[in-house]
C-alpha cells in the first residue's frame, strides 16, 4: 500500500481577472503555486487552512476540473494535467469528487434511483436489466433501504442527501474520490455518520481519498497523512500522528492552537494569529506567512523557503525549520 | 435576584398548509444579570427562533404561539412592533452569522451605525457619526477613521464580524444575543472574534446568548449551557456538569461524537443514529427517544420535564426521567 497512485509535481493554478469598476486593469489570483506531493494508494491524505489557501483548487486541478497554469499531475503514471475532456473522459469514472453542499448537487427533478443510475449507465458499468439491483446496493453501501430509490432530493435530510452523493461517486466504481469539504455542512451528529461512513467504504473498496475540510479535529480523525497550506503553498505535510503531535510550521502551530477544545478548563496557552489572511491577489514576497508569523525575520521577507524534508515523510517549508530536534523558535527578534 | 430574560412555556408554530407545525414547544429558559449562556443545538432546534422571537424578527408564517418572556417587567411576546423598535438595539442586541448579507452593500460602514445611534438614541448626525469612529474602535478595527467610510465589500469577513459587533452594541444593550457569530469565518478569525466579544461583556457589563451548534466553542466562553434538542431544552447546566456529567443521552451523544485534538484518532467516532424529527411529525413523549438507546416505554407517553441531577451541582437539570433515576440510584 505504498505505491503512488497520483504524483503532484509543481502544481500551480492563477486565474486571470479583470478588476475595477469597468474591468480596465487585470489582476491574477495566485491561488496555487508549486504544489508537490503524491498520494499513495489506499491512504486519506487531507488538506487543511483557511478560505482561499487553495485546498479546493488544488482538488480541482487534480481531477483537471482546472486546467493547471503549470506543473504535472501523474495518475498511475500517467500524466493527465494537459489532457482534454475527450482524453479525460476514460479516467473520469476513477476519479470522482463530493462536494460540500448536498442541496445543490443534486438534481432536484430526479428521483434518487434516477441520479444513481445515470453514471452507472453512462460509463456502462450495468445493463439495463442489472440496473435496479445495482441501485440497490450502493444504496445499501450507504446505509439507505431500497425505497430510497423512489424519492426525490427535498424529501431527504442533508446527511441523507449527502449519502446519496457518495453512493453516486462510488457509482463509478472509482479508484480516488477528493472530498471537497464533504462535512462541513453537516451536523455534528450526522457528520459523525458520514465520516464512518467514508471510513467503512475505503475499507471495503481500497478507496483512496484526498480530504479537504476546515476542520482539524475532523481531519485527524480520519487522515494518515495531513498537508497545511497557507496562501496558495504548501506550509507542512506530515503523516497525522505527527502534524498533531510535533507540529513545526509556525502556521500550523498557530492553527492548531486557534481550535476550540470541548472542555472548559483546558487551559491551553492560546497562540493568537493577529491580523487576517492577505490577498491572494497580491500575496506577500518570501514567505507568504511572514505578515502574521511571531517569529519571522529578514530572510523570510525576501526569500521564499525551501520544501524540506525534516523527519521521514515531514516536509516542512520554513526558513527556522531545518530539523526537527533544531527549531529555532528562540532568540528571534 | 430576578432574573433578567425568564422565558416560559415558549411555544412556536410554523402556519403550514396542512395546519401549525409546532417547532419550538414549550422551552423554559432564565438569563441572569451578566451571564453568559450557550444555547447549543442542531440546525432545525429551534435555538435560533426562540431568540428571535423576544424582539419580533420571527419570519412570516412563525409565529409565537404560547408562553411568556419577562424582560424588564414586561412580557416581551405581548409588545406591539413600536415597543418592540424601542427594546431591538437598545436593550436587546443582535450579532448574526453573516455580516456579508447583513450590512448594507450601498452605505458605509460608518453611516450604518451612526444610523442606528440616530434611532435608538436620538443622536444628532454628526455626533452618532463621531460615535460610530469610537465604536468601531472599541471592536479593534484599525484606522477607525478611515474604516467608518469605508464600503462593505471593502471589508474582510472577519472585519465585517466586527462592525457587526458594532452596530449590536451601539445601543449599549443588556443583553446580546449572538446567533452563530463565527461560523461563516476561519478559526483563526473565529478566534479573535471570540476573544473581542468576552472582553467586551465584562467591559460593558452584558449578559450574552450565544447560539451555537459548536460544544467544542462554547466550552470556554459559556458560564451555562442549554441544550435544546427538537424545540425543547434537554438539558441545562453550569458549564463544567455538562462536559463532567452531561446526562440527558442527547448531550453524551453530541458530545461522544465531537472529533477532538486530544485523545486517540483513527477510530470510528461513536454517532447517534437517525435524524431530530421534523415539524409537524413530532413523536409523542420524549421527542429524542425514537433515536435513544435507553428509551424505555414510559419514554413514549408523556413530554419530560426539567428535573433536578441528583448528586450534581443544584443548577443542573435533565429533561429525561430515566437518567434522573438512575443517578439517584
Amino acid at each position: 500500500m505504498t505505491a503512488p497512485l497520483i504524483e503532484i509535481a509543481g502544481l500551480s493554478k492563477r486565474f486571470d481577472l479583470r478588476v475595477g469598476a469597468f474591468g480596465e486593469r487585470s489582476a491574477t489570483v495566485h491561488a496555487l503555486d508549486d504544489f508537490t506531493a503524491t498520494v499513495i494508494e489506499g491512504e486519506t491524505l487531507s488538506l487543511v487552512g483557511e478560505s482561499g489557501c487553495g485546498k479546493s483548487t488544488t482538488g480541482f486541478c487534480l481531477l483537471n476540473l482546472h486546467r493547471p497554469t503549470g506543473g504535472s499531475v501523474r495518475y498511475r503514471g500517467q500524466e493527465i494535467a494537459g489532457l482534454d475532456e475527450d482524453a479525460m473522459r476514460p479516467l473520469r469514472r476513477e476519479l470522482q469528487i463530493v462536494f460540500q453542499d448536498p442541496y445543490s448537487t443534486l438534481n432536484p427533478r430526479m428521483t434518487i434511483g434516477e441520479a444513481l443510475a445515470e453514471p452507472i449507465l453512462f460509463h456502462g458499468l450495468a445493463t439495463k436489466a442489472d440496473l435496479p439491483a445495482r441501485v440497490t446496493r450502493l444504496l445499501a453501501d450507504v446505509g439507505l433501504t431500497p425505497r430510497f430509490a423512489n424519492r426525490y432530493p427535498h424529501e431527504l435530510s442533508g446527511g441523507q442527501r449527502q449519502r446519496v452523493a457518495i453512493a453516486r461517486a462510488l457509482a463509478c466504481e472509482p479508484r480516488f474520490i477528493v472530498c471537497d469539504e464533504a462535512i462541513s455542512a453537516l451536523d455534528v451528529s450526522v457528520q459523525a455518520q458520514i465520516l464512518n461512513l467514508l471510513l467503512d467504504l475505503q475499507e471495503k473498496y481500497g478507496l483512496t481519498y484526498l480530504f479537504i475540510a476546515h476542520d482539524l479535529a475532523v481531519v485527524r480523525h480520519i487522515s494518515d497523512r495531513v498537508g497545511v497550506m497557507y496562501l496558495g503553498r504548501l506550509a507542512e505535510l506530515a503523516p497525522a500522528g505527527a502534524l498533531f503531535s510535533q507540529p513545526m510550521h509556525p502556521y500550523t502551530r498557530a492553527l492548531l492552537s486557534a481550535v476550540p477544545e470541548p472542555d472548559p478548563k483546558s487551559a491551553r496557552s492560546r497562540q493568537r494569529l493577529q491580523g487576517e489572511v492577505p490577498s491572494p491577489l497580491n500575496p506577500p514576497q518570501g514567505c507568504r506567512f511572514h505578515t502574521r508569523c511571531p517569529i519571522a525575520r529578514d530572510a523570510c521577507r525576501s526569500a521564499v523557503p525551501a520544501w524540506r524534508e525534516v523527519a521521514t515523510g515531514h516536509h516542512v517549508a520554513c526558513h527556522a525549520v531545518s530539523a526537527p530536534d533544531k527549531l529555532n523558535w528562540e532568540g528571534t527578534e | 435576584m430576578t432574573a433578567l430574560l425568564d422565558i416560559r412555556g415558549l411555544t412556536i408554530d410554523i402556519a403550514r398548509d396542512g395546519g401549525p407545525a409546532r417547532v419550538v414547544d414549550g422551552i423554559d429558559l432564565a438569563i441572569q444579570q451578566g451571564e453568559s449562556v450557550g444555547i447549543v443545538g442542531e440546525s432545525g432546534c429551534g435555538k435560533s427562533l426562540t431568540m428571535l422571537s423576544l424582539v419580533g424578527l420571527l419570519p412570516n408564517r412563525i409565529r409565537a404561539t404560547g408562553g411568556s418572556a419577562m424582560f424588564g417587567g414586561r412580557d416581551l411576546l405581548k409588545l406591539g412592533p413600536k415597543e418592540l423598535r424601542k427594546v431591538r438595539g437598545s436593550e436587546i442586541g443582535f450579532i448574526f452569522q453573516d455580516p456579508m448579507t447583513s450590512l448594507n452593500p450601498v452605505i458605509r460602514v460608518g453611516d450604518q451605525i451612526a444610523e442606528a445611534l440616530i434611532w435608538q438614541k436620538g443622536l444628532a448626525k454628526e455626533a452618532a457619526q463621531a460615535r460610530a469612529v469610537e465604536l468601531l474602535e472599541l471592536v479593534g478595527i484599525p484606522g477607525p477613521a478611515e474604516r467608518a467610510r469605508a464600503w462593505p465589500h471593502e471589508l474582510s469577513g472577519g472585519m465585517r464580524q466586527r462592525v457587526m459587533i458594532a452596530m449590536g452594541l451601539a445601543g449599549h444593550p443588556r443583553l446580546l444575543i449572538a446567533d452563530e457569530p463565527t461560523t461563516a469565518l476561519d478559526v483563526t478569525i473565529q478566534a479573535q472574534i471570540v476573544d473581542l466579544v468576552r472582553e467586551l461583556k465584562d467591559k460593558m457589563q452584558m449578559a450574552v446568548v450565544w447560539i451555537t451548534h459548536d460544544l467544542a466553542l462554547i466550552a470556554g466562553l459559556a458560564d451555562r449551557i442549554a441544550v435544546l434538542y427538537a424545540g425543547t431544552v434537554v438539558e441545562d447546566a453550569p458549564v463544567s456538569a455538562i462536559f463532567e456529567r452531561p446526562t440527558h443521552p442527547y448531550t453524551r451523544g453530541l458530545l461522544a461524537s465531537l472529533p477532538t485534538l486530544a485523545g486517540a484518532a483513527m477510530e470510528r467516532l461513536p454517532s447517534i443514529g437517525g435524524t431530530p424529527p421534523e415539524p409537524g411529525r413530532r413523536p409523542p413523549g420524549c421527542p429524542f427517544a425514537p433515536r435513544c438507546a435507553h428509551a424505555v416505554a414510559a419514554c413514549a407517553e408523556a413530554v419530560p420535564r426539567l428535573a433536578p441531577v441528583p448528586g450534581s451541582d443544584p443548577r443542573h437539570r435533565v429533561a429525561c426521567p430515566v437518567m434522573t433515576e438512575r443517578a439517584a440510584a
